[in-house]
């Protein structure tokens, strides 16, 4: 196994031209790379390495698919029981691990820390008759299907969002007509042409195209106000009691041992005080959502009921 | 005016030392694999996806651009000089420039080449620059309705037009479209035909489907037919100028192939065969010297290098504007796009100008440097020919498989890559056409989505995929093209 390791470090290094140090941490971004767990992960080492937490090698491996299930299945063969083998992974795992009955059970690994978080904004096209989030319900509710509903992958954050939303709503959650989108991009396309009544993405994603005014902001997901969206309201505000984010953090192996597992999660926890991986929080845009741990432990089986019971709700998982 | 300020910009961008270095880099490598029989710009540009990781994604895409621009200009020259195409858009040229070779005029012939070329390259580069801003915003009015409707044409016209016969076309295609359903449905999170294996669980990647048709398949395709005699290499003989008389005989064939490629590349499904085809015929039946036809007719080569060139342009218009992948080519650049977490459409053009406009404005500076590259150095480029094709046919294997291993590192990827190339050789030897497979894989996710989409917005009634006249057009189009042929065989038959 290991000689296969190193032929794969080896014909890595030679199709990519770079050269990999040798490694102490093995780091599993189970995305492609340019994406947001791709850049956790690597923004995250970057900045442990300048806050001078932690200085040693790393090396990644970016295997991409299905929410990270894909990856973390691989993760989870390759890495049970090694004490420095860490993986990035997020609120679309726990759906997607639900939704595809994946064999993988997150319990099994240790959590170490949840870094960060995105809050999640509904949105309607600039000339819709909906100006608030009540309007745009209360016409959902008078017809579900004649008023689509787009956002990411079935199953994922947006989705689950606008489950939540139906429930708050007294809409039964399988009446909706959630369509998913390859991208935010695609979902602003879809509202502006009207195939689309609603959309939902991230924050961070809608805010150009409503400043640009192609589409209306109705609401965000955070408990308070968005600074840079301080005109829209939160969901609480407009009436409905839902609170939900796109979270992100880090596991290590099932099995790794206590020593280093607690050094890691020490790490992290010096991390998220560290004035490098602020910068980095102010650079991404992305908010702080510390959490570490067995306290992330609970939070994670936590996530894993109410997404489990969203998803049942909405007829996607038996 | 505000686009050419936005070019302009575009040009400061693209005139920078490193983009320029870039540029030439895709150019003089375009040229050489457009002369090398065997390997195109989609092989290539696949084959150089791992470099995203490292280069900033303008560079890329100027390369990569250099490349697309550059074989269609390469391709001529083994079409002229060896009678075999070094490019699938280079076919028609082979006609009637191979024979202007053997009767002493090669010279005459590449020069037509080249500058036809560089006249359709700037003419298509100057109306796509134009045109995208403006096609962009229809990504705004086109609904799933009108995306699936001109997927669906782009099937029935790949299908019927590639390929030896129509049955051999839709199987082709039909293969395309299952290799296209694996993993994921994007609609539910459900796998499909993974058998419970975790690997195949995102997909096969378009790039390890296309490296493998293109240089397993194809490789073992030459290699099974190997002959140790050569090909016969015309001499470059004659002026190293085209006559006055060439240029009169010249210069309206570029008009019409640029006029004839720039649209038809822009469509999906019609790659750079097509509008080439027709551009030979149109001057073939134009032409004022109809005896010189098949014998070395110098409009023969204009019309034909145009319009492919004019195409490469024309990939370019739906692929920035409204991410819709038009050609093999066009669908490994967006795998590029997403590479670099860049989603091309409408957006793209306000959110990264400097990308968009800084690759435009690369596409005028690489038309240049490809006119200099290939007029006065074509005899440096044909040595290119003399390398033995064995070395060179496993050099290709070779780098075939550390690209495809270099994408993911993944060993499930190399055994795909096994079962597609012997596939790929199947289907060579026994005449089934690549294209139609590629094109399946291509935009059968893509119809598949939008047929969906445009369903569950239309609460489940079929009409509404009829109910825009775009997609009402385009479906009667496809209908048309599948019927017309047996329709007229049957009247025919009773007349």
């Amino acid at each position: 196994m290991n000689f296969t390791k190193t032929l794969a470090a080896l014909a890595m290094t030679a199709a990519l031209g770079t050269g990999a140090a040798s490694a102490q941490v093995n780091v599993m971004l189970p995305a492609a790379p340019g994406g947001g767990w791709d850049g956790t992960g690597r923004q995250a080492f970057q900045a442990l390495n300048d806050a001078g937490i932690y200085t040693g090698g790393v090396n990644f491996t970016n295997t991409g698919g299905a929410g990270g299930t894909v990856g973390l299945a691989e993760f989870l063969g390759t890495s049970t029981g090694q004490p420095d083998a860490l993986a990035v992974f997020g609120a679309i795992t726990v759906g997607a691990i639900a939704l595809n009955n994946s064999p993988i059970n997150l319990a099994e690994f240790r959590p170490v820390a949840r870094l960060t978080a995105e809050y999640l904004v509904v949105a309607v096209a600039a000339d819709s008759p909906y100006n608030t989030l009540a309007d745009l319900v209360a016409a959902v509710k008078a017809d579900p299907g004649a008023h689509p509903i787009g956002g990411g992958s079935a199953g994922g954050v947006d989705h689950i969002a606008v489950a939540l939303l139906a429930q708050a709503g007294e809409i039964p959650v399988a009446d909706l007509n959630y369509i998913p989108q390859t991208s935010g991009a695609e979902t602003v396309t879809a509202i502006v042409n009207g195939t689309l009544t609603a959309g939902v993405s991230g924050t961070s994603e809608f805010a150009q195209f409503a400043e640009q005014g192609r589409i209306k902001l109705l609401a965000v997901t955070s408990a308070e106000r968005r600074p840079n969206l301080p005109d829209v309201p939160t969901f609480h505000e407009a009436g409905y009691d839902v609170e939900i984010a796109n979270w992100r953090g880090i596991l290590a192996a099932p099995g790794a041992p206590d020593d280093n597992y607690a050094t890691w999660v020490d790490n992290f926890t010096k991390l998220s005080q560290s004035d490098a991986w602020k910068a980095v929080l102010a650079a991404q845009g992305w908010e702080d959502y510390f959490l570490a741990g067995e306290e992330f432990g609970a939070f994670i089986a936590e996530e894993t009921a109410t997404q489990g019971q969203i998803l049942k709700d909405a007829g996607l998982v038996n | 005016m505000e686009t050419f300020e936005l070019l302009l910009h575009g040009f400061s961008v693209a005139l920078q030392p490193t983009n320029l270095m870039w540029a030439l880099v895709g150019s003089v490598l375009g040229t050489a694999i457009g002369i090398l029989p065997g390997i195109g710009p989609a092989l290539t540009i696949a084959l150089l996806l791992p470099v995203t990781t490292a280069l900033a994604p303008t560079s890329a895409f100027i390369m990569f651009a250099g490349i697309l621009y550059g074989a269609m200009y390469g391709g001529s020259t083994t079409s002229i000089l060896l009678n075999t195409p070094g490019e699938a858009g280079s076919m028609m040229t082979a006609l009637e420039g191979n024979k202007m070779a053997r009767a002493g005029r090669g010279a005459a012939a590449l020069a037509t080449a080249a500058i036809g070329s560089f006249v359709a390259g700037t003419i298509a580069t100057l109306a796509l620059t134009f045109a995208a801003p403006a096609v962009a915003e229809l990504a705004f009015y086109f609904k799933p309705t009108d995306y699936f409707a001109i997927t669906a044409l782009a099937f029935c016209s790949v299908a019927v037009v590639m390929g030896t016969s129509r049955t051999r076309g839709f199987v082709s295609l039909f293969l395309g479209i299952a290799i296209g359903v694996i993993g994921i449905d994007t609609m539910t999170g459900q796998p499909r035909l993974t058998f419970g294996n975790m690997q195949l669980l995102r997909g096969i990647a378009l790039t390890v489907v296309l490296v493998s048709l293109f240089a397993v398949g194809e490789i073992l395709y030459v290699a099974s037919r190997y002959r140790t005699t050569p090909g016969v290499m015309a001499p470059i003989k004659g002026q190293l100028w085209m006559t006055k008389q060439d240029f009169a005989r010249s210069w309206k064939p570029w008009l019409r192939g640029t006029a004839i490629g720039f649209p038809m590349g822009a469509l999906p499904g019609s790659g750079s065969e097509i509008p080439t085809m027709l551009s030979y015929t149109l001057e073939r039946k134009l032409t004022k010297y109809p005896e010189e036809f098949g014998k070395g007719a110098i409009e023969g080569v204009a019309g034909p290098e145009a319009a492919n060139n004019a195409a490469a342009a024309g990939i370019l218009v739906p692929l920035l504007t409204l991410g819709l992948p038009t050609s093999a080519t066009a669908a490994v650049l967006l795998a590029a796009f997403q590479n670099y977490g860049l989603q091309p459409g409408p957006f793209l053009f306000t959110s990264n100008p400097a990308l968009i406009w800084g690759l435009i404005a690369s596409l005028y500076v690489g038309n240049v440097m490809l006119l200099v590259l290939n007029l006065p150095l074509v005899g440096i480029w044909v040595q290119l020919l003399r390398i033995p094709r064995p070395q060179l046919y496993a050099g290709i294997l070779v780098f075939a498989m550390i690209g495809v291993w270099g994408l993911a590192g993944s060993w499930v990827d190399l055994t795909i890559m096994l079962v597609v190339g012997l596939a790929g050789y199947v289907m060579r030897v026994y005449d089934f056409p690549i294209a139609p497979v590629l094109i399946g894989l291509i935009l059968g996710p893509m119809a598949e989505t939008q047929l969906r989409t445009a369903l569950a917005a239309g609460q489940g009634n079929p009409l509404v995929l009829v109910s825009t006249p775009l997609s009402a057009i385009f479906i009667t189009l496809a209908v048309l093209l599948l019927a017309l042929p047996i329709l007229l065989k049957r009247l025919r038959a009773n007349a």
